[in-house]
């Protein structure tokens, strides 16, 4: 299936590589498939969607890891058992209702704060991402560090280390093939999130690198295309098979990434 | 002496802090998502009601309603549910019980985790490319619900695997024992004891389909829809019609999407309801999946 997925982006997008070539595709800095005057850059919606990705990942990773330790570690049996489930709801979420958060809740809350923000912003989208995939982090990490044998811990509260110590320390890097790999999830799934963006950083394409400004994300473009009515097998409609394949390819880097980190930090007992 | 009680005092502050630290955290995911539950219930509950569950999408934003959205849904979740079951299960058990353990196994195995990290907006552009231009299948409902089956199907099969690995071996070589064949063994004992988990995974990932918008849209699901598509069951002979596979649709998370990216604030009203309808849905079928866990763990003792 997964050949076919590459199969069929590939198919499409040559016939788009043979009308752009593949320079201009990468270094070109503007993305107007759309207007008379034609530029196939993908460099912009490529930083919109890091910088969305960026964000949310730097709400996701810091939040998600504490969780994590703090339900592992702290946290009594009673509280696991009843919050793990509810923080896993988070995820259960359509994301398209995540999208209408980050739009009209987020958006109006942090313009009290930054009274020059705009209406569309890769902030708020980015935030509101970094909360969704809090539980990908944390359900993955905790699960990781509660496979740690008890003795291990044992042994380093013999020692006279503190809880804190305990898992700073001695947990989480026997745990960090498990972590590691919970993190990559995070970033292919921030990467790949698209409703978020498309509802609230706009569908501009935009090489900024300032989250505050509006900007287009290679799926928010894909869904910009696909709502309005392209003819099969115009330039236009070969675009989003090149973004998606942009997509694609960079989602693969990361799950290589991930299999290449979860064996290199694997600690066998 | 003194020395040693301030490192030790240091070192406990801090541990006590951290444990602040993790509670506020945890509190962050759980006040966003009350604040998101709340926000959507304060805007949506104003626009809810019976009218709004039975109209058709209108241009007057006091006079649309999902009727044509829940009904797409629900037949989408139809078609979704058909296809990925029987493929999800039928490849689990095959990959856990008979098949044996070597390189394409191994391939396949690795596929299916490679599958779960595919961004959902790929699957939809692969569904353009195959389903929609390849097969001419149309933008209809048998086209969404065959990819969103594609989408839930790693899902499906990662559940059945893990419910059947909890299966004890001595179940199965009490079976074998008395003679019964691998087939039987699977049909009788295996299948059976490992429903509640296969089921719960099986709800688990439809209520992930449910909220799918991205794939759709590529795929081009229209937004405004004013028609209901043909009755699968009919008054005249042969009573079954499968016209409504072929009839373009709109779902729950569309219309939604529709209507937030839309400037007027009382469609966003509009968009809160439908989401407060959606959210419901997603909320409930989640509640089942974790009764339905809970049931078959006490009904099962051995």
């Amino acid at each position: 299936m997964t050949l076919g997925i590459v199969g069929i982006l590939a198919y499409e997008s040559i016939a788009f590589f043979r009308a752009v070539p593949l320079i201009d595709f990468l270094t070109d800095t503007q993305w107007t498939p759309l207007f008379s005057d034609a530029h196939y850059g993908i460099l912009p919606l490529i930083s919109g969607t890091l910088i969305t990705t960026l964000v949310a990942v730097c709400v996701a990773i810091p939040l998600g890891t504490v969780v994590a330790i703090y339900l592992s570690e702290y946290a009594p049996h009673r509280l696991r058992e009843t919050v793990k489930p509810v923080l896993e709801l988070l995820s259960a979420i359509p994301t398209v209702v995540y999208g209408y958060f980050a739009l009209l809740f987020v958006t109006p809350l942090l313009q009290k704060i930054l009274p020059n923000l705009p209406g569309f912003n890769m902030l708020s989208a980015g935030l509101v991402m970094g909360v969704m995939i809090i539980p990908y982090v944390s359900s993955l990490s905790e699960d990781a560090m509660r496979a740690v044998p008890m003795q291990i811990r044992e042994g380093s509260y013999a020692m006279g280390a503190t809880r804190f110590q305990t898992a700073l320390r001695v947990v989480t890097p026997s745990a960090l093939s498990g972590i590691s790999a919970a993190y990559i999830l995070a970033f292919s799934r921030a990467i790949g999130e698209t409703m978020v963006v498309a509802i609230a950083a706009g569908m501009q394409p935009n090489l900024t690198w300032n989250p505050m400004e509006p900007a287009a994300t290679i799926t928010a473009y894909i869904v910009q295309v696909s709502l309005g009515d392209l003819p099969h097998g115009s330039i236009g409609y070969q675009t989003i098979f090149a973004a998606g394949l942009t997509l694609m390819l960079i989602t693969l880097v990361f799950n290589i990434l991930g299999h290449w980190m979860k064996k290199k930090f694997r600690e066998v007992y | 002496m003194e020395e040693l009680r301030t490192v030790i005092a240091r070192h406990k502050r801090r541990d006590a802090l951290f444990a602040v630290v993790g509670l506020l955290s945890l509190l962050v995911g759980l006040v966003t998502l009350l604040a998101l539950i709340l926000n959507l219930a304060i805007d949506g509950t104003s626009r809810l009601s019976w009218t709004f569950l039975t109209s058709y999408p209108s241009r007057f934003p006091e006079q649309a309603g999902i009727l044509a959205a829940w009904v797409g849904t629900v037949l989408v979740m139809a078609v979704t549910a058909m296809a990925a079951i029987p493929l999800g299960v039928a490849a689990g058990v095959y990959l856990e019980e008979f098949a044996s353990k070597n390189r394409l196994t191994q391939l396949i195995e690795i596929n299916i985790t490679n599958l779960a990290g595919v961004p959902s907006i790929v699957f939809g552009l692969m569904a353009l490319g195959l389903f929609v231009y390849k097969l001419h299948l149309g933008q209809s409902i048998l086209t969404a619900g065959l990819t969103l089956s594609l989408l839930v199907l790693p899902i499906v099969i990662t559940a059945t695997r893990e419910s059947i690995r909890a299966i004890s071996l001595s179940i199965r070589e009490a079976a074998y024992a008395t003679g019964a064949t691998k087939w039987q063994t699977v049909c009788h004992h295996v299948l059976p004891y490992s429903t509640g988990g296969i089921l719960t995974g099986v709800i688990i990932s439809l209520s992930r389909a449910i909220g799918e918008t991205a794939p759709l849209i590529t795929i081009g699901a229209l937004t405004f829809i004013a028609f209901l598509p043909d009755p699968p069951i009919q008054g005249h002979f042969p009573f079954l019609s499968f016209q409504w596979l072929q009839s373009p649709f709109t779902v729950m998370p569309i219309q939604m999407f529709n209507w937030v990216s839309r400037p007027q604030a009382e469609f966003h009203l509009n968009a809160a309801a439908a989401g407060l309808v959606l959210l419901t849905m997603t909320l409930a079928m989640n509640a089942i999946a974790i009764y339905v866990r809970h049931r078959f763990r006490k009904k099962i003792q051995w």
